[in-house]
């Protein structure tokens, strides 16, 4: 599945870094009824993983109250160059994986 | 002036009204803030809430409820000893309590977390921190939804 990454590609040591992820996933609620009255089965993301060099640094459980094509902003200290990891886990056996490197000077 | 009759009926159903309105509508207000204090309580325990150092940005009135921007900030240095350990999203009238749990630690820098949610109508979002302290900070804001999301029909 796409997913939409931004890290910076540089930076110094020590520097604050935004990254924001986007990855397109329906977010399915569970409480929407078709026109004949059927239950919609629920098909959301429920966690999201962030690990740079393999140590995880963010990480968020996420419900129906998310919208669809979960976007997701946090911050991270850059300490050493390397790769950002990114996790995305569902119902229904779902999962997909992005990266991101950064050159930290 | 003698009272028309047009004039009494208006007085009398406006005496109607506001004998009946608050009746009917507390019933609803208080059923869906024991559910939110209930998914407070799962995360919190019994430890004591208290108000300030929690930022959340929400648009104070919603168009489409189906994508709303959140930013939650907490006022914290993020060093080893006094960081942000998890923030908790919760509302009030979803069908769910519960929006988001996020996790951050020291190596997070600044204590942020920006995402987009749903709201199913107009009512209050709570954002809650847990400090390395295991103190819990909250605030509370309420938004105006025009258009509901999560339960509408599909097409």
């Amino acid at each position: 599945m796409a997913a939409l990454i931004n890290v910076p590609a540089k930076a110094r040591r020590g520097d604050i870094i935004e990254i924001r992820t986007l990855t397109s996933h329906i977010m399915e609620t569970g409480f929407r009824h078709t026109a004949d009255g059927k239950l919609v089965p629920r098909d959301i993301i429920t966690s999201f993983t962030c690990r740079y060099n393999g140590a995880e640094i963010f990480r968020a459980d996420l419900f129906p109250a998310i919208a669809a094509n979960p976007y997701l902003s946090f911050f991270a200290v850059a300490k050493e160059s390397g790769r950002f990891e990114f996790e995305w886990i569902g119902d229904n056996g779902y999962s997909s994986t992005a990266s991101a490197s950064i050159i930290v000077e | 002036m003698p009272t028309t009759r047009r004039q009494f009926l208006s007085l009398a159903g406006g005496v109607a009204a506001a004998g009946t309105i608050p009746i009917v509508t507390l019933r609803p207000l208080q059923a869906t803030p024991a559910m939110l204090n209930t998914a407070i309580r799962n995360v919190v325990g019994e430890a004591p809430i208290r108000t300030g150092k929690v930022k959340l940005d929400i648009p104070p009135l919603v168009e489409n409820g189906n994508t709303v921007p959140m930013t939650v900030t907490v006022a914290s240095p993020m060093t080893a000893d006094d960081h942000v350990k998890s923030i908790h999203v919760f509302n009030e009238k979803n069908p769910q309590p519960n929006i988001g749990n996020f996790y951050l630690g020291p190596s997070s820098g600044r204590a942020q977390v920006a995402t987009r949610i749903r709201l199913a109508d107009t009512q209050k979002v709570v954002a809650i921190a847990r400090l390395s302290d295991d103190s819990f900070w909250q605030v509370a804001v309420d938004v105006v939804v025009t258009l509901a999301a999560c339960t509408e029909e599909m097409n």
